[in-house]
């Protein structure tokens, strides 16, 4: 791949989805991980018992990310030829799984004020 | 233009250019380079691939150009997608776009074809009739299938009577799929081959075998399915190593090989093909057969004098300097793409490879200077081996394999992630390609 430059990567992302919808996935993540900082700073603490129901989530994370990527793609497991695959497919079911994690932590930290844990 | 379905997600963005996400650390990107105030007059011949990205590229760097591109074609086809649409997993809608899609609104458009070029008077005229005289020529036309060279043959036969020709256009990809499925429920012998001549993409008709194979054995019917590959002389590929590699391949998947065979002629009443080998003519019988027909540069380019002397003498591919892709003996012409006479290098990812590369030249020479991009040959072939999995090969002139990713991505292990940058990744930087903005 020539000149593989962030100006190229971001030409081919807004292809493969639309402009549009490129940059509203962007937004949308970038909202989610802010909401996410929003409320660690809000709150001035990690609430242990919504970060227990995160981290239940990031199994189902990480399951539902790999079963995405096999969905959307002509592919499955038995398709996994080499080193690079599993690191790949590994690499999805992390991001599943941490996707998972803050956006479950972020609506439950958004649907319940400080507080409601220690009551 | 064609989006991939709202479904895809930002996570499988990161799976196809996942190996490049290293390198973008390492490469911020360079500064766009500052527009040229120029009066010169460019013609452009063919909105293919390389024509429509050059002439979005130009339109951009160029301030006060007269840019002026010819093709007929209402159509504009992504090639690489013909594959997927022949093994059905597109439809031939998949590869199908209009020409004036792509095309930014500073280059004027002739709907017409070249009908003639004069490189002594510098001007090119249509087949309506419209003269263009030009200071640059930018010969981008492509290759001419000669279908008529295999005889018995006809183009209105294709998706019948077991015969596929997948490099005809979208729907006849789509129609050979129809006879490879019917030709997988039934069983028989199959024939898949390359002609003699220099070809687009050498790697599509192993690409074909590969999926009828893996067909045939999603099916259940592998055992009623004889494949073999007619290949034009002792060899598999043009690179050596990936030639072994595939004769290692065919032998595990039980797809047999035919060197030195080169079709002359079908006779779809016995189902027989005629090919012609170093011990005379041979039959061959076949119940699914592929054409694909020997190719040169388009007759307008052949007959502009423009062309090789003494190489592909039948052909006629543009006498360039393998490097910096301009004429030999004409100065302000260049070649892009498919009929450039260069050895390797009739892919879009070549196609991708020559833009910088004649736009610096051609950018110096307006400037009066001299051009420093060179082109080494990079040719680059997702080479799929089954519905899932591809080999990601690329070379250049010398036949050196030039992995993108380095460590990373072996190009001769069948992997999934390479099937994903076919799959997903692909028509995405074709099409940013075409905007020239990749």
């Amino acid at each position: 791949m020539k000149d593989l430059t962030l100006t190229t990567l971001l030409a081919v992302f807004e292809e493969m989805f639309g402009r549009s919808l490129f940059w509203a996935l962007v937004g949308l993540a970038a909202l989610v991980t802010l909401l996410y900082l929003y409320v660690l700073v809000r709150d001035r603490a990690v609430s242990w018992r919504k970060f227990l129901l995160a981290q239940l989530a990031m199994p189902l994370g990480a399951i539902a990310a790999v079963w995405f990527v096999f969905a959307i793609t002509r592919s499955g497991l038995t398709d996994i030829g080499g080193a690079i695959d599993l690191i790949v497919l590994l690499g999805i079911a992390a991001a599943g799984a941490v996707g998972a994690a803050i956006l479950v932590y972020t609506v439950q930290s958004l649907l319940h004020r400080p507080g409601a844990d220690r009551a | 233009m064609s989006r991939i379905p709202v479904g895809a997600a930002s996570r499988r963005t990161f799976l196809g250019l996942a190996g490049g996400l290293a390198a973008l650390a390492a490469a911020p990107g360079p500064a766009r380079a500052q527009t040229v105030q120029t009066k010169a007059r460019i013609v452009i011949l063919g909105a293919g691939a390389g024509g429509t990205a050059f002439a979005n590229r130009l339109a951009r760097r160029l301030d006060g150009a007269t840019i002026t591109i010819v093709d007929g074609r209402q159509e504009h086809w992504y090639q690489p997608g013909f594959t997927l649409i022949a093994a059905g997993l597109k439809p031939a809608a998949y590869s199908v776009t209009r020409t004036t899609d792509w095309l930014p609104q500073a280059v004027r458009l002739i709907p017409e074809h070249a009908a003639a070029i004069d490189p002594v008077a510098k001007s090119v005229t249509t087949t309506g009739g419209t003269r263009l005289e030009y200071d640059y020529l930018i010969v981008a036309t492509g290759l001419a299938l000669d279908w008529d060279a295999v005889e018995g043959f006809s183009t209105d036969m294709i998706g019948q009577n077991g015969i596929g020709a997948h490099y005809h256009s979208p729907q006849a990809a789509e129609a050979t799929f129809r006879a490879m499925d019917a030709f997988v429920s039934r069983g028989g012998n199959a024939l898949i081959g390359r002609p003699a001549t220099e070809m687009k993409c050498a790697g599509a008709p192993l690409k074909l075998a590969f999926l009828l194979e893996d067909m045939a054995t999603r099916k259940g019917n592998r055992a009623n399915v004889s494949i073999t590959y007619t290949a034009q002389n002792k060899t598999l590929f043009g690179v050596p190593i990936v030639s072994e590699k595939v004769r290692m391949l065919f032998g595990e998947r039980g797809i047999a090989t035919a060197y030195d065979h080169v079709l002359k002629s079908i006779d779809p009443a016995r189902k027989v093909a005629t090919y012609a080998t170093p011990d005379g003519d041979r039959d061959l019988p076949w119940d699914f057969i592929n054409v694909i027909p020997p190719q040169r540069a388009p007759q307008v380019v052949r007959e502009s004098g423009l062309s090789w002397a003494d190489k592909w003498v039948d052909q006629g591919w543009l006498e360039v300097d393998q490097k910096t892709l301009r004429h030999l003996r004409h100065p302000e012409v260049f070649a892009i793409g498919d009929v450039a006479g260069v050895p390797k290098g009739k892919t879009a990812a070549s196609v991708k490879w020559h833009q910088p590369v004649v736009e610096d030249h051609l950018v110096a020479q307006i400037q009066g200077r001299e051009g420093r991009e060179t082109f080494n040959g990079y040719t680059s072939c997702p080479l799929i081996t089954r519905v899932g999995r591809a080999m990601l090969i690329e070379f250049d002139y010398k036949d050196n394999l030039v992995p993108s990713f380095p460590g990373i991505i072996p190009p001769l292990e069948e992997l999934w992630i390479s099937w994903l940058m076919k799959e997903v990744a692909l028509k995405a930087t074709y099409n940013a390609m075409l905007r020239g903005d990749a």
